[in-house]
């Protein structure tokens, strides 16, 4: 049976089809002011017989579409145990959230943790201070990773950061050892999480930030062995849903 | 029916009208869309949303028609204060406003921004002029439970009158003997307000009175054992909620009739949810009315609040005042006893509330705990570490979460409460 999961994120929503574990359709779409429409969009240019909602705005779609939902905890659980079955623990930092999910050996979770309500070193702090620093996000990571040199960033909150960014860039600093400092700074955040939860290997990192190759390195660098990435990070959860989908007896 | 205008009322007790039709409105918003919503309620809940309808209308006017008959109004903010010794020289004991995000603005004038959202919210409620009980109340009873409290009952009494109980930190004979001074020290205080005397007597239907009041708690606790459930944890927090505030005898009576119809549920097999619900125990920090917060989110995610390990809730009603004290002083002893066995945070050492946790979690049959904290509430966020490691020794799941009474973590809480309960089915 095919069978669709759709993970609703703050910045972007995502729709995979899958017939057991072959992947049918993949796509992608921006959250936008209007996040309904956006889904049914991604709806028609899909095909499937049962839809499972995930990520931050499932609830609205349960709501509109009267179908089940799991959360983003769960949902990337199954997406990254089914991708890399090594994993035990997930590493998913989005458009607004981070969060770090221990899984057991048959791959249940057993612990998470995410941020409560601030959206310090997420995808958005990333934009933010992209933006501050006039790179696209796909150069931001790149360009970090080039530095020689790292600066320190002393604040997590984005506004802040912003600030210090922009005082950073008034004092003629370089602006790549700047971006390498920004992520150090989610370097270091990300760490902690991951050490109140799990940091037992296979760790999959997934979630639109792990398209970042600074990140992924630096996280290496520091274990001391490679972070697993997805092929396609972001579309870990919509996967796990739509795997979640294939037991479900309605 | 039109409802009567209280306003001339409210007015005379000094309230702000307009602060006060706002917090009126949001509440019976509130109350509609979170209680009314609920599906298979029992019927005697009706008596609940008809009190909740009057609080702040017809429960005031009785307030105030028994301070014409010369009682006394006492306020509190906790389950340490002897409402028996109220009640003996017929006084009215009522728990303050507490529970909303209300008047944070003025609060925060007074008080650091780093306070409990219950503190904020007393303090608030105060301040901004828009709890009637405060204003009805003839003196207001603090207690030394937290930093927090202790010094802003300080602060406080620069407004009302506040009289502060020490609650001891350790549960030795010393700690005992000053509780006991305490509670003869209050005895004397509720004396010179009233004018009346406690007596062997009246301190014996005083006694009675609170007791009978627990009892009927007490009941509705043991019938939420049932599988499934007969009420709704939302439902059962409430009457634990409006046990502060309604008229003692009046309460529970109501709540013995609710009681009725809950055994004819069980019997029958009939609960609020669908089968298989997982079955939840809120522990840690009161919830004052109107904090719904957490069983909100837990009961809407599909599972089921069975217990509360709370000041509003098991801590209140657990254990009763003895009765065969013939003299006032085995009375007053009597009282000591039953108030020094509350297990609250504030004590160290305090295995006694793991023990408890852990008794709950298996005779309710829950299928995981949520330890709530208020935010900046050092003694339950401090003692949530030892509680989590005591149920994860038994294989039962813990979801520990810190939180105030804003609501923009909501969509947060619902995700983190969700993913919980998924790890709960398994």
């Amino acid at each position: 049976m095919r069978t669709a999961g759709i993970d609703i994120g703050s910045r972007t929503i995502k729709l995979v089809v899958v017939e057991r574990e072959a992947i049918i359709h993949s796509l992608i779409a921006d959250t936008t002011h209007d996040p309904l429409e956006q889904c049914k969009r991604l709806m028609e240019r899909a095909s499937f017989e049962r839809i499972l909602a995930t990520g931050y705005g499932r609830h609205f779609f349960e709501t509109h579409f009267n179908v089940p939902t799991v959360t983003e905890i769960k949902a990337f659980a199954r997406g990254a145990k089914t991708i890399f079955p090594g994993c035990r623990t997930i590493l998913d930092i989005g458009g607004q959230d981070t969060k770090a999910i221990a899984l057991d050996e048959r791959g249940n979770v057993s612990k998470f943790e995410m941020n409560d309500r601030c959206a310090a070193g997420t995808g958005m702090f990333l934009e933010v201070i992209a933006k501050t620093l006039g790179y696209n996000l796909d150069e931001f990571g790149k360009e970090a990773l080039k530095a020689q040199n790292n600066i320190q960033i002393n604040s997590m909150c984005t506004v802040f950061a912003q600030s210090e960014v922009t005082s950073l860039l008034a004092r003629r600093q370089k602006r790549e050892d700047i971006a390498r400092g920004i992520h150090m700074a989610i370097l270091n955040r990300t760490l902690s999480l991951l050490k109140r939860v799990s940091m037992e290997s296979d760790i999959v990192f997934a979630g639109g930030v792990a398209k970042n190759p600074c990140i992924k390195y630096l996280l290496g660098d520091v274990l001391g062995y490679e972070v697993k990435v997805p092929e396609d990070p972001q579309m870990v959860g919509a996967f796990g849903a739509a795997m979640i989908a294939q037991e479900l007896d309605r | 029916m039109e409802k009567k205008d209280y306003r001339p009322m409210w007015k005379d007790l000094g309230l702000n009208l307009e602060g006060h039709d706002q917090l009126l409105a949001v509440l019976g918003k509130a109350y509609k869309d979170i209680y009314l919503s609920q599906e298979n309620r029992p019927k005697g809940m009706q008596y609940l949303d008809f009190v909740i309808s009057e609080a702040h209308g017809l429960r005031i006017e009785e307030l105030i028609e028994t301070k014409r008959k010369g009682n006394k109004v006492i306020g509190t903010f906790c389950v340490y204060v002897p409402e028996e010794l109220i009640l003996a020289v017929e006084g009215t004991c009522v728990g303050l406003c507490a529970g909303a995000e209300i008047g944070i603005d003025e609060a925060e004038k007074v008080l650091p921004r780093n306070t409990c959202a219950l503190i904020k919210s007393f303090m608030g409620f105060k301040l901004a002029g828009l709890c009637p009980y405060i204003q009805a109340s003839d003196l207001v009873v603090g207690e030394t439970t937290c930093d927090g409290k202790k010094k802003a009952y300080e602060i406080l009494n620069d407004y009302k009158e506040t009289y502060v109980m020490e609650i001891p930190q350790m549960k030795t004979e010393r700690d005992r003997t000053l509780w006991r001074g305490e509670i003869i020290q209050f005895k004397v205080k509720v004396e010179q307000i009233t004018g009346r005397k406690i007596t062997a007597e009246n301190l014996k239907e005083g006694i009675k009175i609170a007791n009978n009041k627990r009892r009927a708690l007490q009941r509705l606790s043991a019938l939420r054992k049932a599988i499934p459930a007969p009420i709704s944890g939302l439902d059962a927090l409430l009457v634990n909620q409006i046990a502060f505030y309604d008229d003692p005898l009046r309460f529970t009576k109501s709540i013995n009739a609710l009681c009725d119809e809950l055994e004819d549920r069980v019997k029958k097999g009939i609960g609020v949810t669908k089968n298989g619900a997982s079955r939840i125990l809120i522990a840690g920090s009161p919830m004052a009315l109107p904090n719904w917060k957490i069983p909100f989110i837990v009961e809407t995610s599909g599972a089921i609040v069975v217990a509360e390990e709370s000041c509003v809730g098991e801590r209140n009603t657990r254990d009763l005042v003895d009765e065969t004290g013939k003299t006032l002083d085995e009375m007053i002893d009597a009282i000591v006893g039953r108030y020094f066995k509350i297990d609250c945070a504030c004590f160290t050492p305090n295995e006694e509330r793991t023990g408890h946790i852990l008794d709950l979690a298996r005779d309710f049959k829950v299928n995981g705990v949520i330890h709530y904290s208020i935010q900046f509430c050092t003694p339950y966020s401090v003692e949530a570490y030892k509680v989590e490691k005591a149920l994860q020794d038994k294989g039962i799941p813990c979801l520990k979460i810190e939180t105030d009474y804003g609501m923009e973590d909501v969509g947060q809480l619902k995700t983190r409460i969700e993913a919980f309960l998924e790890i709960v089915k398994g």
